[in-house]
């Protein structure tokens, strides 16, 4: 049940992913370009998340616990820095060059689009490059 | 190339999104960002963990598939830029979340919800990249 609950979910995400639009690197960059072909749709994307996620995690949040996990795990960092700027930054960047983001990209997997598992490679790769460069930033003393 | 305004298809999956979100949160206590999903399977040795991230890129994947079952179609996926246009952005996507923890749906849906004060940050910083960088491929250097 745990995990066959896990798989429905992403079932969801993932068709909420691809009805729309966000699966769509043509309809993603139409979404940025204000300026030529403008397609405001990925507006009403993050709003109609945003209206189901909001009334829905603060009816969840003020339970005690999940139901198949012991505790929330919420990100308890509160740290505002140049590395969650910059690295936005940085992604909001490879996201206007490709059209996609990870939640884009990985439904798109199922599509069997090259492009996709082409994206989706680098995407790792790059993840790895952050790790590695996290580490080795943890290791020098002088750094933040 | 222009694609047409979805107001309805693009509000409901935006729906389903969240739904996903706030079950996820519900039954197993986790914040819904693909990219900590994918970062958490390469970096977990907790066999449990791992098999409910698994799950989840699984049922994700076959999205698509549901949808050509729903509907006798694949939905519409179309790339119009070059291969290292991808792998580059792809890059950058991935540096750039690792540092910035988290993406659209961890930061910019999650986050946002639960209305977290970086979560804010990093989906603003990330918006206004996205949107000069198209202006600059599209209409600076790209024409």
């Amino acid at each position: 049940m745990r995990l066959f609950s896990a798989l429905l979910i992403g079932l969801i995400f993932g068709t909420g992913i691809a009805v729309s639009g966000m699966i769509n690197p043509a309809k993603v960059l139409n979404f940025f370009d204000l300026a030529g072909s403008w397609d405001p749709s990925l507006a009403l994307v993050m709003a109609g998340a945003l209206a189901v996620a909001m009334p829905g995690y603060r009816l969840v949040l003020a339970r005690r616990a999940p139901r198949f996990a012991p505790e929330f795990q919420l990100p308890d960092t509160r740290l505002i820095d140049l590395r969650l700027v910059a690295g936005s930054a940085l992604f909001g960047i490879g996201w206007g060059i490709a059209g996609f983001c990870p939640g884009g990209a990985l439904p798109a997997l199922g599509s069997l689009r090259p492009e996709a598992l082409i994206f989706v490679a680098a995407l790792t790769l790059g993840l790895l490059i952050a790790r590695g460069l996290k580490a080795l930033a943890a290791r020098s003393p002088q750094s933040a | 190339m222009s694609t047409g305004f979805t107001p309805l298809a693009s509000l409901a999956g935006g729906m389903l999104i969240g739904l996903a979100a706030v079950l996820l949160m519900a039954l197993h206590g986790r914040i819904l960002g693909a990219t900590g999903i994918l970062a958490g399977l390469m970096r977990s040795d907790d066999a449990r963990d791992r098999s409910l991230r698994a799950a989840l890129l699984l049922g994700m994947v076959l999205a698509p598939g549901l949808v050509l079952l729903v509907t006798g179609d694949w939905p519409a996926l179309e790339v119009p830029v070059p291969m290292t246009a991808l792998i580059g952005g792809g890059l950058l996507v991935g540096i750039g979340a690792g540092f910035g923890g988290g993406c659209t749906s961890g930061h910019g849906v999650c986050g946002n919800a639960r209305f977290s004060r970086r979560s804010i940050t990093a989906t603003l910083s990330f918006l206004i990249a996205a949107f000069a960088t198209v202006h600059v491929t599209r209409h600076l250097i790209g024409g």
